[in-house]
Formats: C-alpha cells, structure tokens, sequence
C-alpha cells in the first residue's frame, strides 16, 4: 500500500490542555507508518464560537488554514471533532457558494493564499478506519484490549450534522447508531460497551455560561457507560475528553451519584493495542488515572 | 425483479404504551408484521390501532408533512411520522424498530404527549410580526425577494416538536427556550418588516436564551423540513452583536474571547479565554485547574504557543472583521 500522508491540524487543546492527545496521534502515526505534515501556520478553527460573534472572519480563517493543505497538496487530518466540524464546515459553504467564496479568496489574496476547494478534509479517526483499513489493525495490534469493556463515545461534531460528515468521509455514519468507534474498539481486541448516551453532547460547548446543563450532561454519559459495566470510555473527540475526564466532580454533584471512569483518547487505545508504551502515548496526563496498565 | 418492485420484510415492534389515567407505570406491547417498502411509519402507527388494538392512541390529521400532529421518536430520532418511510428506518436501524413518544416523561396515552412546555416556549418568544401596517391600506407592503430570502426558510416551520424534544438542553434546564422557539423568533427577527423591539434582548436572556444552546445539532439532524434551527441560532448570536444588544456577560465575552485570542497567538489561550470570560468568577474554576496543572494540562502564559506566520492572521483579522463588541 502507498505510504499515507495527511497535513495534520492538530487545533489548539493538543498544544494545551491535551499534550496526551498529540502525543498518542504522532504515536500511532509512527506505527501505521503515516505520514503527518504539520500546519504549524493555522490558526484556531474558532471551536463553534467565533462565528457566532464574527461569521466572516471565522470563514476566512478556516479558508486560511484549508489553503495551506492545498499548498501541501494533501487531504487535511483533524484530531478534534470541532475542528473537523468547523473546517468541514467552512468547506462545505465555500463550494457550495461562489460569490461568498469569491469575497473569503479577495481577503485570503492580501497574504497571497487562496482557497480552491482541493483538499479534503477529514477526522484522524477515519483516516485510520477508512484509509489505513481496520483489517490491517486488526493484523497489526499485539496487545489486544481483551479484558476490557470499552464504551465509545462519538462526540457530536464528528457525527452530526451527517450531511456534513457524509460529504468528507468515505463511509457514512448514521448520527443514531454510529458504529466506527466501535469496530475500532473491536479491531483492537476489546469489548464494544453499548449505551443510550454514545452519541449524546457532552455539553462541553457551554460549561462556561450553563455549567450545570454541562455537569448533567457529562455526568449521564459516564454513568451511562457505567451502567453497561464499561470500564473505561473512549473519545476521538479531546473536549469531550476534557468534560469527561477533568469534570467528575461536577459531574458527580449535578447527577447526585458519584461518576467516575477512565477515559482514552481514540489514538491512545489505538496505541495500547499496537504495543506503544504508556509514557509515549502520555497516560500519565489523565486526571481520572488510567490505572489498568 | 425491477427496481421499482414493492418488497416486504418482517420487522418486530416494540411499542410504548401508557394511560395516564389507569397505568401506574408504562409498558412496551411488542407487534411483529409484515412491513412493505411502501409505507411510511404512520401506516404502522395505524395499523397498529386498526389491526391489533383500537385503544392505541396517537395524533395524525394531515398525512402530508404540513400539520406536525403526528411527530414521534422511531429507536430515539425524533420523526415526522407521516413523511418517514419504513425503508429508511430499516436501514437505518434493522428490523427492531421502537416506537415512543416524542418524551416519554410527558406522555398522556401512548404516543400522545403533553406539549404545553412546547407552546409556552413558543408563545414566549413574540412569535409574530410586530408592526405599524395600515389596517386598510391603499396598495401592498411589498418585501422584495432578497428580502424574503433572509429568513433563510425559518418560516416552514410546522411546530411538529421534533427539535424541541430531541434537544439535550430542553431536557435539562426547563427555562431554556428550545431551538423551535429560536427558529420562531428568528422567522420574525429577520422579517424586514418586524419593529418588535424586546425579542431579541429576550432570546439573549441567559437560562432561557440562544447562550445556552450546547452546539450538539441534534435540532438540524432531526427536523422534518430541514429548517437547520441551530443555524438560526447562530444568525441570533450574531444580530445581537449587529444590533448592539448583546450583554457584556460570560455567555458573550465566550465568543468575543476566540475573537482577542485569535488576535494575539493565533490559537486559542485556553486559561485567557476562561479569565476574558468568567472576570472575578474564574476563582470557582481554580480547584480542577489545580489538578489539571499537576498533570501538566495546563500552559503558563510566558510559554504560551503561537501559529507561525501570526502577521498574517493579524492582518486578515484587521482587515476582514466585520463586527465590534
């Protein structure tokens, strides 16, 4: 098979709040044998916020940072389920739309970059399952998560709108029962936990201004998962992994019942099933202890 | 066999009963038929009642996606059952389809619901045009057609519920408006017509207003008519910025703080987003911060990343803002 290469965005939490998540994906991109260039120039996507305050401008950026994957010449890979949401997004509204596209490419021309719509954009989690494939996976892991009930959470923004998420990806996914995160979790050799919550929000988007709407959020998926005998959950999504991780507490008072699990990112377990060790793929960043290794 | 055949495939129901009235509790009455690719889930809802219980409760009048009696939940979505075929549903979820109420917590009998909450979030948001036009006048008020597109389909809206009971946020916060509501308010908002001078500062209320709204577009995923409420919700935030209304809160400085921290690094400064954002108040988030430093989650502002090339963004955001706060 050809090497497979991507510009990776990486967004902004894995450079903050995350380091465990960038750590895992240049991880697991080492085994796979992926090639990562990575945008170094982009700028945050704006995280679904921005555009709320200054719609143009958060069009021009994302143009922006899809204009240096063009330049590349190759599809773009993002590790966050908003930063896919927003650049796909972005995509979607520029080819759909040329006079707008017209009017984001006369400022883009300013810094002498311009948006041609060349590069497809696409979340890490289907790199691996659609490009890489999830028999060659399944061939490559040597430490299968066999004793492990892992509970997939999807994150919204990789799932809905499915439009969306149809337009950039080469296998659908049905928003109601999304079954990527779990053949990945089955590929590795564990035990894919069902539950209602799976493909709920985590409420990540408004911890600040309701953040007791975030904590009841947050606080049912872990105790959804809880309740299917998982013992850990799995996010390609690093907010999610954010609410689910760092926020129990909170999470535990709004529910009224005491939440707690262990939560991977998609690349970690990934990572664990392909034999990489547990400081490579940054296990000791986790709030909630990953403690099974 | 052409393409166009009529097929039929077995599928097993499992189908929400309850009677507020005589059951304590609901139950699931399980029917298993014969389904062919020509109906749509309200023949199953009929025949259900026609053919195997004539108590079976449920709303229907139009049968064409118009009156949005007949809104209930097929495994969990939200669906217009008149306009939902069965073909869809089956490959969407196999042959073991559950039918509920649009929320189960609100059911009256079977798929009848309690849709009170619904219609006060509705009624709460002006849902009407507001403005000084002559009772008898002379020629028509006349709205151009570029006029009439900024309401961007927000007026087809069959109020079926389906948006509204799918919406994680409603189901939490019992004040919070719901993306129905929004899409209402916005339908009149955008009306060049429309003077009403209090909705959109009413919209923007925290608790009950668009602020609240968790950004998981289950709204636009579900809606019938593919009115994509979540999108009106964002044209809100964005006229209350336009329009000068917008409150100095952490709701608005949320979205403003991308805006300055874009500005300065490129990238977004996490722990000067949540300090922009929350003023004084930040000190209630110092607990996990503490933790989260500890397992060095969190960067300190002298080691801070930039994007390469920050000119650059610096530039395109002088030159392409188009909003102040």
């Amino acid at each position: 098979m050809k090497k497979l290469k991507y510009a990776l965005f990486t967004g902004c939490t894995a450079k903050q709040s995350t380091p465990e998540q960038m750590m895992s994906t240049l991880a697991v991109a080492k085994k796979l044998n992926i090639e990562l260039v990575e945008l170094t120039e982009a700028s945050c996507c704006g995280a679904s916020h921005l555009q709320d305050y200054d719609d143009f401008l958060s069009l021009v950026l994302n143009a922006r940072n899809i204009a240096y994957a063009e330049k590349h010449g190759l599809t773009m890979v993002t590790i966050c389920n908003t930063c896919q949401l927003n650049t796909a997004m972005t995509k979607h509204r520029l080819d759909k739309n040329p006079e707008l596209k017209a009017r984001v490419n006369e400022k883009l021309a300013e810094v002498g970059l311009e948006y041609k719509g060349t590069s497809n954009i696409i979340h890490f989690l289907y790199a691996i399952i659609d490009d890489f494939g999830l028999d060659k996976i399944k061939e490559m892991v040597v430490r299968p998560l066999r004793e492990f009930n892992i509970a997939p959470f999807y994150g919204c923004h990789n799932i809905r709108p499915s439009e969306l998420h149809d337009e950039s990806h080469k296998q659908k996914e049905n928003p109601y029962n999304p079954t990527s995160l779990d053949d990945l979790i089955i590929a590795c050799g564990g035990m894919n936990v069902d539950y209602e919550e799976k493909n709920k929000c985590c409420g990540f988007h408004v911890e600040l201004q309701a953040p007791h709407t975030a904590a009841v959020l947050t606080g049912n998926a872990i105790a959804g998962a809880t309740d299917q005998n998982a013992d850990m959950m799995v996010t390609p999504c690093p907010l999610c992994h954010l609410k689910l991780d760092t926020q129990t507490k909170h999470a535990s008072e709004a529910i009224g019942r005491e939440v707690s699990l262990p939560v991977l990112h998609m690349q970690q377990m990934v990572g664990l099933a392909l034999g990489c060790s547990p400081a490579e793929l940054g296990l000791k960043h986790h709030i909630t202890d990953v403690n099974f290794i | 066999m052409s393409k166009n055949a009529i097929s039929t495939q077995k599928v097993n129901f499992k189908v929400f009963r309850f009677n507020s009235n005589e059951d304590y509790l609901p139950y699931y009455e399980n029917y298993t038929m014969d389904v062919t690719s020509e109906e749509v889930v309200l023949d199953i809802l009929n025949r259900i009642k026609w053919d195997y219980d004539g108590s079976f409760s449920y709303r229907r009048s139009c049968r064409h996606g118009i009156c949005g009696a007949c809104a209930i939940k097929v495994n969990g979505r939200s669906t217009l059952a008149c306009k939902e075929s069965m073909t869809t549903m089956i490959e969407y979820f196999g042959n073991d389809i559950t039918l509920e109420p649009l929320s189960t917590k609100r059911a009256v009998k079977d798929m009848i619901i309690d849709k009170a909450d619904f219609w006060e979030k509705h009624a709460a948001v002006t849902p009407y045009l507001v403005a000084d036009i002559d009772e008898c006048p002379s020629s028509e008020n006349l709205v151009s057609p570029h006029d009439a597109e900024e309401l961007n389909e927000a007026d087809l809206c069959i109020q079926c519920g389906a948006c509204h009971y799918a919406c994680p946020v409603v189901e939490v916060n019992s004040d919070f408006f719901g993306p129905a509501a929004f899409a209402a308010a916005y339908r009149f908002e955008a009306d060049v017509r429309d003077s009403d001078t209090e909705r959109l500062a009413n919209v923007n209320e925290e608790k009950q207003g668009v602020w609240d709204c968790a950004k998981c577009f289950e709204c636009a995923e579900v809606c019938p008519k593919e009115i994509n409420p979540i999108e009106k919700i964002t044209k809100l935030h964005q006229m209350t910025f336009k329009k000068g209304v917008a409150k100095n809160n952490v709701a608005t400085r949320h979205a403003v703080g991308f805006f300055h921290s874009i500005k300065r690094h490129g990238l977004l400064d996490e722990g000067g987003l949540v300090l922009y954002s929350e003023g004084p108040s930040i000190v209630k988030h110092i607990p996990v911060a503490l933790q989260m430093f500890r397992k060095g989650k969190i960067i300190m502002p002298w080691n801070m990343p930039k994007s390469d090339k920050l000119d650059e963004i610096k530039k395109l955001i002088k030159s392409s803002s188009t909003v102040k706060f």
